[in-house]
């Protein structure tokens, strides 16, 4: 096993990690889902699969939210920028992801008018400050992000601002996970739980997959060795027949989440029949809409939407990466007609998605270890 | 955007309850605390950014270890300060 030392807590994560190998049943595989794209992040940026026993395997999961929107989607935005007097508003991420008709870049080569903004306020202030044109925001995320669109609208409503309309694309996490539970293609051992999402929705949300499914998992936090903790924390439960939810991140992620946000997310936005994630397919009740009430607020009201669907590209391999199918260097174009500069799926695009954080991190350490090992 | 950073708050502004001045790694920003309406924030106090608005109240020893990682982690936290940098949303 090879332990990198560029990170301070390396005594404590080589600790943890013969903690985590006394525990491994012998002739027994693990296999664990880190659902959130930070912890993906984290877990290539460090090595930390260089930290465990070879009957460890972490599977990469859904939680990247520039991963899972469709092409079709991308499309309906770029339509939306397109039209007279729009201004189309959205956060970095989103700029290079291609829908079947190109990017947000390559519409504003194009022409179309498209603002780069760290928070959707901002794009309320594009708004305010541009009153001959129609500003809308280009809403994506998990619940993380949800109760900022919905709180931004409130705001809006309150000034009685009246060009600014978000194009809805928040997504809900749990019909994610439970999609996944209910796919033959993927047997786990338990989840790493998110971080984020979860000081917004809390612990209990989760209860299901224990009780249900008889999967343990641990909501964690970011750092290194957060994760091996939460690592421990699944394998002590799979060794004493326990199957639970538990807080790792407790000094962020408070049991019951943030009511308030909650609130204001059930307020503004309501679930919608169903929606398409890229490469998971159509899941319902998994992303949310503009309720009527903010109907003047709501980009699918205001423009007509093509709503088309578009197939991804033949040779991208998104889908099964974001199931924890397939690992991301196992995908036909990995490192080869997709990079990070120009990304063929999604999970190449943002930083967090699985693709694009091994071909930064990842692939030194794997190649290293081959090389090592040869 | 997936990020979220620690900041301190400085100011809550007087005339807006709902805004509070924040200082994240040396940028100073006005940041949306609506969502902890109930958590009496106060100057001194640390909360989780995301997006322009606090997600949680945070103690200083988690958001010190937060800044420590998210100083290490490159490229992404410099982009999120960058965009942090250009957004004012208590003006205009």
């Amino acid at each position: 096993m090879r332990f990198v030392d560029e990170y301070r807590d390396a005594e404590k994560a080589r600790a943890l990690s013969a903690k985590i190998t006394s525990l491994c049943e012998p002739g027994r595989a693990y296999k664990f889902m880190e659902v959130c794209g930070g912890h993906t992040h984290t877990i290539y940026k460090h090595g930390l699969e260089d930290y465990l026993p070879e009957a460890v395997t972490l599977v990469h999961g859904p939680g990247c939210p520039v991963c899972v929107i469709p092409m079709g989607r991308v499309d309906d935005a770029i339509h939306i920028a397109e039209q007279p007097d729009v201004v189309m508003t959205s956060f970095g991420d989103m700029m290079r992801v291609p829908g079947g008709r190109g990017s947000f870049f390559d519409s504003m080569a194009q022409g179309a008018e498209i603002r780069m903004v760290y928070s959707p306020l901002d794009a309320l202030k594009v708004a305010r400050q541009n009153p001959d044109k129609h500003v809308v925001f280009m809403a994506i995320g998990f619940e993380t992000t949800a109760p900022s669109t919905a709180m931004t609208v409130l705001r809006a409503e309150a000034e009685r601002i009246g060009n600014f309309s978000v194009f809805c694309n928040h997504v809900t996490i749990i019909p994610a996970i439970k999609a996944i539970l209910d796919s033959p293609d993927l047997r786990l051992d338990g989840f790493i739980g998110p971080g984020h999402v979860s000081t917004i929705i809390g612990c209990r949300p989760y209860e299901f997959i224990a009780r249900d499914y008889g999967k343990p998992l641990v909501v964690a936090g970011f750092e290194p060795l957060d994760i091996l903790q939460s690592i421990y924390m699944l394998l002590v439960q799979l060794a004493e027949g326990r199957s639970e939810v538990e807080n790792q991140y407790a000094r962020v992620v408070p049991w019951a989440g943030n009511l308030k946000a909650l609130t204001v997310i059930n307020e503004v936005m309501e679930l919608r029949p169903y929606f398409e994630w890229r490469g998971l397919g159509f899941i319902s009740h998994s992303a949310l809409s503009v309720r009527e009430k903010y109907a003047a607020y709501d980009a699918e009201r205001i423009f007509e939407i093509p709503g088309g669907r578009v197939a991804d590209p033949k040779a991208c391999q998104c889908g099964e990466v974001l199931k924890g199918v397939l690992k991301p260097w196992e995908c036909k174009v990995f490192g080869t007609a997709c990079t990070p500069e120009t990304p063929i799926g999604t999970c190449m695009v943002s930083s967090e998605g699985a693709c694009a954080a091994y071909y930064n991190f990842g692939r030194f350490s794997r190649e290293r270890v081959r090389e090592a090992t040869r | 955007m997936c990020l979220g950073i620690p900041g301190e708050i400085v100011e809550i502004l007087p005339d807006r309850t709902d805004l509070a001045k924040v200082d994240v790694s040396g940028v100073r920003r006005a940041i949306n605390v609506g969502l902890l309406e109930n958590e009496r924030l106060q100057p001194g106090d640390w909360i989780l950014i995301h997006v322009g608005f606090a997600l949680s109240k945070i103690d200083e020893d988690e958001a010190r270890a937060a800044l420590d990682f998210l100083e290490g982690i490159g490229q992404a936290y410099d982009d999120e300060l960058a965009a942090l940098r250009d957004s004012s949303i208590d003006r205009g």
